[in-house]
């Protein structure tokens, strides 16, 4: 034994006998999780989080989120002597007097996209292998939160340097909370102590993008992680990887070096944009007056898709017992996200309603063998994207020479069209591929090698495919649709006649598959 | 002689002498100064004036009409002015190339003479506003930038976007960016309000918040690239799209890389 190792031996006994803490670690720090680039994708997220815990630390230092008007004196000259509120002034002081203070900055604002696009494509991975399936649905609802609180985190965040484009977003928000029938004017003037802009916005909207809701997000990631670290990590199928099993590499040494790496690889991209791309030019903005608005004003890309579908609506409104209701807000505005993200929250029971399943899965499905699953979600991930488009409309027109009102027509009638072709499309693609899988494994793979035979005919030489591969191709489960016969087995009526109908159409249509090769299917082609 | 010899000694000749040295040279100077901005002799102005009229029933009066009354597809020039006509022809908006939707900026077709002899051509049918002499666009003496960044928010930036780099209007219509556009065009753009755009009048805006405009729009296009690369100076729809492209792509690459097997 060597000198180092001695006190290595010591120091951990020293611990363990406080802490007990050898047990614990001994089992812990040899966890198995299962590798693929596609499960590092919540890890960006996450490390993205502690970069906006940290840069959003360092702005706090100097931003003063107060609403009181100031006369700028500071190294800006194009604003110099200008009222504008401190919460303003402050942000520019970051950017220009502060040493680091713009990289900061830009950091923060980098990172928040980062996170909010890692956690969409978290989001799409786990969705389309079908990892939210019992029992990771809490989990699942847990990610939809952490999507929801983000966007609101990242709105608030937008708008506290109260800068011109700050203002009009928080002006719209103001809009869509006076749609509110009866209660949206009242609820209002709550949200901002009075008229807006008022003076107490900013400060309120602070002590809630810097404490309530990161504490929020601390709360959820923490319970996400540890429903991954009880549940166990799925795994993609292949050969010895079962229900009941997970195949990979121990937490130490391997991930703690992976993970370990991957934060400061994160931590590099970011502070790579943040230097040399500019973010959020506040400066150029000019100080918030509700008098004021820039052509082009946008907010950040999680929200486009939210000003995309209000820019889209038409101007419906009703005038009713002296009251008016702003359909054109109130529908895109917050009914179509309010389904949107009940829809998605609520995902993963109704699939289990509707293919009738309740195990366990532990496996992940490949996209493919979901055709309906990949098809909704690519539906939906098509509306979003129109609804997104139709948030640039004015950047799309100017920057392509196009006009304005036929990008919003396109987007009009494409956000009803779009979506369901999508699906069909895509359906239809899953079930190709299905087909391409089941000719792969009866006939091998397609060499490219043409053998011209002694009577002329020409043939090309078929390889057969890897057994690992073979398995791969035909592991999957294909259930039949639910049977639900309207007349239970003594001869009564169900209840529910309409609600049984519903279910078995969409069993039927979830369970369309092309039916994958069996054992008999390839003795059959060996006496062949 | 005497008494003036005498007198040349006096301890007031000095002052008296260096007083009427600057009154005689700033004097010299301001008529000499003032005649290159006198209006030109009467020979010389008709002589513009036609010069002007040959270019521009040549090369205006068939859209225009010979006698400015314009045309189906062509506006009346009557009392345009000069300002107008140094505009349109200065920037290359005029001839035009494409009647489509909006009348773009390139390349002037006529040189500066030519303008010129066009502008007082127009201006001498029927008056209308004047193009703004140079001593009326010292903006860097009479503008204040921090000024008319507020006027430029309040007034143009709606169209324009807030650092002048332009937006879409309806119908394919846009404003232009106002980057890289010469003084005396910004000047005259405000006072005769082409295409879409509104006429802002010495009583909207004045004369001198005019030149504060100007100011502003010069020092946001000598701005150097404070916080890195701008990406065009429009807002979050580009920061989204680097993002989704540079940033997401180079993470999901390392992410790829992470998980390969070793070999």
């Amino acid at each position: 034994m060597t000198a180092s190792e001695r006190i290595a031996g010591t120091v951990a006994n020293y611990v363990d006998e406080r802490t007990g803490a050898a047990k614990w670690m001994k089992k812990n720090l040899t966890k198995v999780f299962p590798d693929h680039w596609s499960f590092l994708l919540g890890e960006i997220a996450l490390y993205s989080f502690v970069i906006l815990l940290l840069s959003g630390t360092f702005l706090t230092f100097w931003f003063d989120p107060s609403q009181r008007e100031v006369i700028y004196d500071g190294s800006y000259a194009p604003l110099k002597g200008l009222e504008m509120s401190a919460a303003y002034a402050s942000t520019l002081d970051i950017s220009f007097e502060i040493r680091g203070g713009l990289l900061m900055r830009q950091i923060h604002h980098w990172a928040a996209l980062i996170f909010m696009a890692a956690i969409v494509v978290h989001l799409m991975r786990v969705y389309f292998t079908g990892a939210f399936r019992k029992p990771r649905e809490f989990n699942w609802i847990i990610g939809v939160g952490l999507l929801t609180l983000g966007i609101v985190e990242g709105f608030l965040g937008y708008s506290l340097p109260d800068d011109l484009l700050s203002g009009t977003g928080i002006r719209i928000a103001e809009a869509i909370i006076q749609a509110l029938p009866v209660v949206g004017s009242y609820l209002a003037f709550f949200t901002f102590g009075g008229a807006f802009p008022g003076e107490a916005f900013i400060p309120r909207i602070y002590t809630v993008h810097v404490l309530l809701l990161p504490g929020a997000f601390l709360a959820l990631i923490t319970v996400h992680l540890m429903l991954v670290w009880y549940q166990k990590h799925t795994q993609y199928p292949g050969p010895g990887r079962t229900e009941k099993n997970v195949v990979g590499y121990p937490l130490f040494p391997v991930y703690m070096a992976k993970a370990g790496g991957f934060f400061f690889i994160v931590f590099g991209v970011t502070a790579f944009l943040g230097a040399v791309a500019s973010i959020n030019p506040i400066w150029l903005y000019g100080p918030y007056t509700p008098g004021q608005i820039s052509a082009g004003s946008q907010p950040d890309w999680y929200m486009g898709w939210l000003d995309g579908l209000v820019r889209m609506a038409p101007p419906l409104e009703t005038y009713l017992f002296g009251r008016t209701i702003s359909w054109n807000i109130l529908i895109p505005g917050l009914i179509v996200p309010g389904i949107l993200f009940t829809g998605m929250a609520l995902y993963p029971f109704i699939e289990s309603w509707m293919t009738g399943d309740k195990r366990e899965h532990h496996l992940l499905d490949r996209p493919r063998n979901a055709p309906n699953r990949t098809a909704l979600g690519v539906m939906s991930l098509t509306f979003m994207l129109v609804a997104l488009i139709n948030g640039g409309n004015d950047i799309i027109a100017i920057t392509f020479d196009l006009s304005i009102n036929q990008i919003m027509w396109f987007s009009r009638i494409g956000i009803f069209v779009l979506p369901p072709l999508a699906f069909v499309i895509t359906k239809r693609l899953c079930l190709s591929l299905q087909r391409a899988d089941r000719d792969l494994v009866l006939h091998g793979r397609e060499t490219g090698r043409l053998v011209m035979m002694p009577h002329g005919e020409f043939v090309e030489v078929h390889e057969p495919i890897s057994p690992e591969k073979a398995w791969l191709l035909t592991q999957h489960e294909q259930n039949p649709p639910l049977a639900l016969e309207e007349i239970d087995l003594r001869g009564v009526r169900r209840p529910g006649v309409l609600k049984n109908k519903l279910r078995a159409r969409l069993s039927k249509a979830h369970a369309v598959a092309i039916p994958k090769v069996t054992a008999e299917d390839l003795k059959a082609i060996e006496n062949h | 002689m005497k008494r003036l010899s005498q007198f040349r000694r006096h301890r007031i000749v000095a002052p008296l002498l260096l007083v009427l040295a600057l009154l005689s040279i700033g004097t010299t100077f301001s008529i000499a100064g003032a005649a290159t901005g006198e209006p030109i002799t009467a020979a010389e102005r008709s002589a513009l004036i036609d010069e002007g009229q040959r270019i521009f029933l040549k090369g205006c009066s068939s859209c225009h009409g010979i006698n400015l009354e314009g045309s189906a597809i062509a506006p009346a020039l009557i009392g345009v002015g000069a300002a107008s006509v140094d505009f349109q022809v200065g920037t290359g908006r005029m001839p035009v190339a494409d009647m489509s939707v909006q009348i773009a900026r390139k390349d002037p077709v006529y040189n500066e003479k030519q303008v010129e002899a066009l502008a007082v051509y127009v201006a001498s049918l029927a008056l209308g506003p004047e193009i703004p002499g140079e001593e009326h666009l010292n903006y860097e003496r009479d503008g204040s930038t921090a000024e008319g960044g507020e006027l430029f928010r309040t007034n143009c930036a709606m169209c324009h976007n807030f650092a002048g780099q332009g937006g879409a209007l309806t119908q394919g219509k846009y404003a232009p960016t106002v980057m890289g556009v010469k003084a005396r065009h910004i000047y005259e753009v405000m006072v005769t309000g082409p295409q879409s755009m509104p006429v802002f009048s010495d009583k909207t805006i004045t004369p001198e918040e005019k030149l504060s405009i100007i100011k502003w729009i010069k020092a946001a296009e000598a701005e150097p690239q404070l916080g890195g690369a701008s990406l065009g100076r429009v807002g979050p729809v580009t920061e989204g799209l680097l993002v989704w492209t540079l940033g997401l792509g180079l993470l999901v690459g390392v992410a790829v890389w992470l998980a390969m097997k070793a070999r």
